[in-house]
């Protein structure tokens, strides 16, 4: 069944752990764009969500970090960070170990992937899922990008990887949706926590919505680091979704700054999959 | 500097609701299963989130800490720019990529 769904979107902690603390305004706006994506999404009827996240040192760590890994588990448990903290009561969330075994052998005929079958997500899903399937009820597969910890993989390996995640959707009867989620620039959990490079997330986005390959691919992690901060290696998660739909424009749905999360909040749907 | 053992404490410390209960009643005792420094097995006694982010501690894991340390969101913000202050630039990890000072 084609890919039936694809979207981006912000997961900051401080979106839910820190939630009103930020002008309601912008608080209320970026969760209206969310629940406009949650409906879209519930009405492509989607069978699994894939979740492209950049996870932080939840489940992979210096001593084995992958580049990509795919879960393959019939379930999944979290939030692994503190209740309170991240405003996320903890649940276990369903997964779909077949599907996974089956997405992952199509994978690795272009590309090499680790897989896991005990997951625990943090806010990298977690905050997603809050807002797209609150219920928790909808079946997920993580897909984790190391955007962490240097060496990091190449861009135009990300986009390659969104093309081969693309043919195991479509190479699989169910019904198969998938977000990328990450920061845009952000330093996260730094000293620079809430500073935001509008400027520089804004020309991210122009070259995400029109799925500019080339100009997706032309920023070197110096560049990012310096003008987007660590939080900006997470363009890896956006970059996988525009490889997974190459050729296909998207629109943004919402994008905003709301400093005290940390992050330019935004909402990217790929189009042509409502159809 | 090891600063591979020192975030692993806390990679360790963020996953096992066991360990943190066994950190608090015996800091010492964990700590001994970890190659730390000096320096930094002082910095996570004493809970000073400032030195452990100039020693190099991924904010990823250090902001875990600080939470269990008690520190609200604005004092782990703080404390890290008070220990840019107090000890200098931050030495290692992925910080030390810039001066460490970022847009204080």
């Amino acid at each position: 069944m084609p890919l039936v769904f694809a979207g981006v979107t912000s997961h900051a902690p401080g979106i839910t752990g820190r939630a009103d603390q930020a002008d309601p305004e912008l608080k209320h706006g970026f969760r209206d764009a969310l629940g406009h994506m949650r409906e879209a999404l519930e009405a492509s009827k989607p069978d699994v969500l894939v979740v492209v996240a950049a996870e932080h040192f939840a489940n992979f760590f210096f001593n084995n970090m992958p580049a990509y890994s795919m879960g393959m588990a019939d379930f999944y448990d979290g939030p692994i960070e503190d209740e309170n903290w991240l405003g996320i009561q903890r649940v276990r969330i369903p997964g779909n170990a077949d599907l996974s075994d089956r997405m992952i052998r199509s994978i690795m005929n272009y590309t090499d992937l680790g897989y896991a079958q005990e997951w625990k997500f943090d806010h990298g899903i977690m905050v997603p899922l809050h807002f797209l399937t609150p219920d928790f009820k909808l079946p997920v597969i993580p897909v984790n990008i190391n955007c962490q910890c240097p060496p990091l993989t190449p861009l135009h390996r990300t986009y390659e990887f969104g093309r081969a995640l693309r043919k195991a959707c479509d190479s699989v009867p169910e019904r198969v949706a998938i977000v990328g989620t990450g920061g845009i620039s952000h330093w996260p959990a730094t000293p620079d926590s809430g500073k935001v490079n509008v400027q520089w997330d804004k020309d991210f986005l122009e070259r995400w919505k029109n799925n500019d390959r080339e100009a997706l691919l032309s920023y070197s992690d110096g560049e990012t680091y310096r003008d987007a901060g660590q939080g900006g290696f997470e363009i890896r998660t956006f970059i996988a979704i525009s490889g997974a739909t190459e050729g296909v424009t998207g629109d943004v749905w919402y994008y905003e700054p709301i400093p005290i999360y940390a992050v330019g909040c935004t909402v990217g749907v790929v189009n042509g999959f409502d159809e | 500097m090891s600063l591979y053992y020192l975030q692993k404490l806390f990679y360790e410390l963020n996953r096992s609701e066991t360990l943190q209960v066994e950190f608090r009643a015996n800091q010492e005792q964990v700590l001994d299963a970890f190659e730390l420094t000096g320096e930094e097995r002082e910095a996570v006694l004493q809970g000073n989130i400032g030195l452990l982010y100039v020693l190099g501690v991924n904010g990823q894991l250090l902001m875990h800490y600080a939470a269990f340390c008690g520190l609200a969101w604005p004092d782990y913000i703080q404390a890290m720019r008070d220990g840019i202050t107090k000890y200098g630039q931050v030495r290692a990890g992925l910080y030390a990529m810039t001066d460490g000072k970022g847009a204080i």
